[in-house]
């Protein structure tokens, strides 16, 4: 019953690892990490409901977290070339 | 009882396989960051929806299904951030968003760093 939904992601998360290798800009491949980090939870969430393993759900919920905290900082990072700025870099962007 | 319960979380886990096989191929096929994360929110909100919501039917009431609403939950919030965040940026480093050439770009269109330059080349 879950083998159609695990095949389903892992084919899913094996197209998403040819985007990241593939991929023409860096954007790309933040993308791909972050869609693989989104798969990897959604197979964890599967794993752990049809193993009845333990604790498989609480490290999905984790790697959610994980996953957005991660896709977000090194966002920042290309975007500003920094993770830690000035508080006046952003208004200078801003103005005409 | 449980076999609906059974056919509904069978129907929900098809379904969400369905999508996340649609929106690993997108990110495959589509020609641009734009459109590839267009592609790629469809796995986010349809295919984890519905394959979460396919276990939490098979779970019945229990504490898994609360951590998996949490997951949902989480999820839901936090892939839209993470995609706008990521198509600002992309934006911001001169990405240019697909356009077919013979497609009229519309006037009101601003899109940072282009200045609508190829939007009215004979226009204005």
């Amino acid at each position: 019953m879950f083998l159609i939904p695990v095949l389903a992601i892992l084919s899913a998360m094996s197209l998403a690892l040819v985007r990241a290798v593939l991929g023409p800009t860096v954007f790309d491949r933040v993308l791909a990490a972050n869609a693989f980090g989104t798969k990897t939870v959604v197979i964890l969430s599967v794993l752990g409901t049809m193993t009845r393993g333990p604790n498989f759900l609480d490290l999905a919920l984790l790697y959610a977290l994980i996953n957005f905290i991660a896709t977000l900082a090194v966002l920042k990072y290309f975007e500003y070339g920094d993770l830690a700025q000035r508080v006046d870099y952003v208004g200078e962007e801003e103005a005409p | 009882m449980s076999l609906l319960a059974d056919l509904v979380s069978w129907v929900l886990l098809l379904g969400g396989a369905f999508f996340t096989l649609v929106g690993g191929i997108g990110i495959i096929r589509m020609p641009d960051v734009f459109t590839r994360l267009h592609a790629g929110s469809v796995t986010d909100t349809m295919g984890a929806g519905l394959i979460l919501a396919g276990l939490m039917i098979h779970e019945g009431i229990s504490q898994e299904t609360v951590k998996l609403i949490l997951i949902l939950g989480f999820m839901w919030l936090s892939s839209p951030v993470s995609t706008y965040a990521l198509a600002r940026a992309a934006l911001r480093h001169g990405q240019e968003p697909y356009w077919v050439e013979e497609l009229e770009v519309p006037s009101t269109a601003r899109i940072p760093g282009r200045q609508n330059t190829s939007a009215d080349p004979e226009g204005a």
